[in-house]
């Protein structure tokens, strides 16, 4: 039977404390932090992040297909997989496809990759936003997770699902608008808890599984109120995974492999593991950890994750979402890079002519307060790598209070900038935390 | 590698330089014809006598038809030379030789640049299309790099350093407050200079080169011929030029404490010209003051001072106007900003004048050792290219 064979997930550094926005906004906002993606990120940079950290932890096992999901993709027309497919340094013959639109498309890859036994690797992300003082702003979170999906050495095998499918509105985006739509709560709530039983329950007969069988239950989905209703009604009780609401946010798209991963980290062998999605009708997947389990370290915990950071102000986030123009440096904007030429050197600029994993030394740095950026100043540091080369790298995700010589920095794939359109691509350096 | 040079085969016999500043009423048309006609003017020669011309411009136009309509000579041979913010000295470089060829008896080189039209603070590079991946730090942040590199490895203080910085800087504003033709004329004290907020890394505004337009010619002849134009020509002793491979931007061993490009050009032009003690055969050098660390690290490099006491120097004066070797007699890229195209002949013009003793009282230096270095550079620290030329009073 396929199952996992693999996880990663990515959480931006930076975190917005909610309670900085009904000072701005003059409404809105609560408790708790959200995670926000930087100026200088976008779903598919944090998708290569996931993505590569669920390479690293996993078996030696290419995947066939590349899948990538999300609501919020950097380019329409062209396939967004294909840059996490170039900085994965994948084999040219593995299939890159996007599964975009809506935030079911991340759960339902999943889905459509376990009813395979080729080893497909799955990539959700998502930046969440909405209208300064918004629910949708307050409470999401911008994240990536990426599953490696197939048959093998599998930490958790798929015992069951199950899918209920049906057409109602209850939130909605026109494309190209910043944020999305409700109708009033209680509609979605009578809406998706009958469907999300109806799943629950298929999907237990399709395992052979009785309810009280099933060890650890995740609940996820866009509709708060018809995620907690769902729980009581199912008795879920203790056994629910937590939702990361009060550190991360929820993450749309990226949410379900994100949350089965952080329900892995810390599931043991032999546990029953339910994942559910409520996002237009309801899906139910059903796991069960095997013994490889045990002797799987993830590159980089959930929790852990969840549990770092550092805050970014609530004026900075607007700013970076686009809400807020800001002055930029009286300097010319960066012209668009050349496609022709960017197309000749795609293992250099995407994949880091493979040394992204290595990590390096800050040997020298500057902070520029005159070059043209989203976010100034630049942080810009000489960094030497333990294999030997040498490269000049912008830093990320850093104070400039932070920088020292000396201290150690990662290779994290980045949006450097975009012009006419098109994205600039690349990688910066961040410090090893 | 040969490199023969074309020692005392070739003398400039006339230079002029426009006045250095935000000239937002002059074209680069109007720049070019005034440096031009007082060039003529200088060498005693009318426009028809010129053979053929070599037009430095890094980016306020292009080709030999820029200079060419510009100041209305038609039918000669005019080549435009691009080369980084070396492009002035290139320009005269390549006429030295087309001279020294006898491919044609007087040449001129031109340069100029519009750098206020851009609308933009600073030199703004050209866009070019790219994959991307290439550095977009501006070259204030690259050079300032060379500042905690140089302390912590001669162990000075970052303090201590600021003050040796803000010292070459108010050094270069004494000079350029002497100067008529420099576009900043005011003499700034350590401590203000100190006192100025950081743009990039350490570095103030006061430790960067301002920004203006401006052009300088020279009328370049055979030694033989020289003084049939000027009782007083400046023979060319050394012209040496390096453009580096980028390697050492990558190299873990580099230490932004030095520019190897300028050490491999200074020897090649110690060389030519047969100067093996530069420190007390030089009357002067003009150098290459982008930032006040760049000027600092040159010291060193062109040989003026041993590794690791440049610091020092600065601090007791010995690169004063009236020091041991004067450095930037005229103010520099700090006085005078940096019109591209300009700056390397605008550093000629100095020496010109200097060597001549026709600095005025205020500036003039004692030229009795007869000649000047001339340094000139553009790029970065780790890739780079590098000019030094040697100029004297006297053949031999």
């Amino acid at each position: 039977m396929p199952g996992i064979l693999s996880y990663g997930a990515y959480l931006p550094h930076r975190r917005l404390d909610r309670s900085e926005i009904a000072p701005v906004a003059g409404t809105g906002g609560g408790k708790g932090t959200r995670t926000v993606a930087s100026y200088d990120e976008d779903t598919t940079t944090m998708g290569v992040e996931a993505a590569r950290l669920a390479l690293r932890a996993g078996p030696d096992v290419a995947p066939a297909s590349l899948w990538f999901a999300t609501v919020a993709p950097a380019y329409l027309d062209k396939t967004n997989a294909n840059a996490i497919h170039a900085a994965l340094r994948l084999d040219g013959s593995v299939l890159a496809a996007d599964f975009g639109g809506a935030v079911r498309s991340g759960v339902a890859a999943l889905r459509a990759a376990l009813a395979s036994s080729a080893p497909t690797l799955i990539v959700t992300a998502d930046i969440r936003t909405g209208l300064p003082g918004s629910a949708d702003e307050a409470n999401g979170g911008d994240a990536a997770a990426a599953v490696l999906v197939g048959e093998g050495p599998v930490l958790a095998e798929l015992i069951g699902s199950a899918s209920a499918t049906a057409e109602f509105t209850d939130r909605w985006r026109t494309p190209g608008d910043v944020r999305s739509k409700l109708w009033e709560e209680r509609f979605g709530e009578t809406q998706y808890v009958p469907l999300g039983e109806q799943a629950w329950n298929e999907a237990l007969k399709d395992a052979g599984l009785s309810a009280d069988q099933v060890d650890r239950i995740v609940v996820t989905g866009p509709h708060g109120r018809a995620v907690t209703a769902f729980g009581r009604k199912i008795g879920a009780g203790d056994k629910l995974v937590g939702d990361l609401a009060s550190t991360v946010g929820w993450t749309g798209t990226a949410a379900p492999a994100l949350l089965l991963g952080a329900a892995l980290d810390q599931a043991t062998p032999g546990q029953v593991i339910a994942l559910v999605s409520l996002a237009d009708g309801a899906d139910v997947l059903l796991f069960k950890a095997t013994d490889a389990l045990a002797s799987f370290t993830a590159a980089r915990p959930v929790a852990e994750q969840a549990a770092a950071g550092s805050p970014v102000p609530y004026g900075k986030f607007l700013a970076w979402r686009g809400m807020l123009p800001v002055q930029p440096p009286n300097r010319p904007e960066p012209s668009r890079i050349s496609a022709s030429a960017a197309g000749r050197t795609v293992d250099w600029k995407f994949a880091f002519s493979g040394h992204a994993d290595v990590v390096g030394t800050i040997t020298t740095f500057t902070i520029d307060r005159l070059a043209y950026s989203q976010s100034p100043p630049v942080v810009f540091a000489v960094v030497d790598f333990e294999d030997g080369g040498r490269q000049p790298l912008e830093l990320t995700d850093v104070d400039v209070a932070e920088v020292e010589v000396g201290k150690k920095v990662e290779m994290t794939f980045r949006r450097l900038f975009t012009a006419d359109g098109l994205h600039n691509y690349f990688w910066k350096a961040r410090l090893v935390r | 590698m040969s490199s023969h040079g074309i020692k005392d085969r070739v003398a400039i016999v006339g230079m002029s330089c426009t006045k250095f500043a935000e000239r937002f009423d002059k074209s680069l048309d109007d720049l070019l014809l005034e440096a031009t006609e007082d060039a003529y003017a200088s060498a005693g020669v009318d426009r028809d006598s010129v053979d053929a011309y070599w037009f430095g411009t890094a980016q306020s136009s292009m080709s030999g038809i820029g200079l060419a309509k510009a100041i209305g000579v038609g039918n000669r041979p005019i080549t435009r030379v691009e080369n980084y913010c070396a492009t002035g000295s290139e320009a005269l470089r390549n006429a030295a030789y087309a001279v020294a060829s006898g491919a044609y008896d007087v040449a001129m080189a031109v340069g100029g640049e519009k750098v206020k039209d851009s609308g933009y603070q600073g030199l703004n590079g050209f866009p070019m299309p790219t994959d991307g991946t290439n550095r977009t730090l501006t070259a204030a942040a690259m050079f300032s790099m060379v500042a905690p590199a140089y302390a912590k490895k001669y162990g000075v203080e970052l303090d201590e350093i600021k003050k040796v910085l803000a010292r070459i800087a108010s050094k270069n504003h004494y000079n350029g407050a002497r100067n008529p033709t420099a576009q900043f004329r005011k003499e700034m004290s350590v401590e203000q200079i100190c006192g100025m907020p950081a743009v990039a890394g350490m570095l103030s505004v006061f430790d960067c080169a301002g920004v203006a337009d401006g052009a300088a010619a020279a009328v370049v002849v055979r030694a033989e011929d020289a003084h049939k134009y000027t009782d007083h020509p400046i023979y060319i002793k050394a012209l040496s030029f390096v453009a580096g491979d980028g390697s050492t931007l990558l190299d873990p061993a580099y230490d932004y404490t030095t520019f190897p490009e300028i050490v491999a050009c200074a020897q090649d032009a110690y060389a030519q010209a047969g100067i093996t003690n530069p420190r007390t055969e030089l009357a002067m050098a003009e150098v290459h003051d982008c930032f006040t660390p760049t000027e600092l690290a040159l010291m060193e490099d062109l040989g003026f001072s041993e590794r690791g006491t440049a610091w020092k120097e600065v601090l007791d004066g010995a690169f004063d106007l009236h020091g041991d070797l004067p450095v930037n007699p005229d103010g520099g890229l700090k006085s005078f900003g940096h019109p591209v195209g300009a700056s390397g002949l605008r550093m000629h013009y100095e020496a010109w004048l200097q060597l001549r003793g026709e600095a005025g009282d205020e500036r003039q230096i004692d030229n009795s050792r007869g000649k000047a270095l001339i340094h000139n550079l553009g790029g970065y620290p780790g890739e780079m290219v590098s000019f030094v030329s040697i100029v004297g009073n006297e053949l031999g």
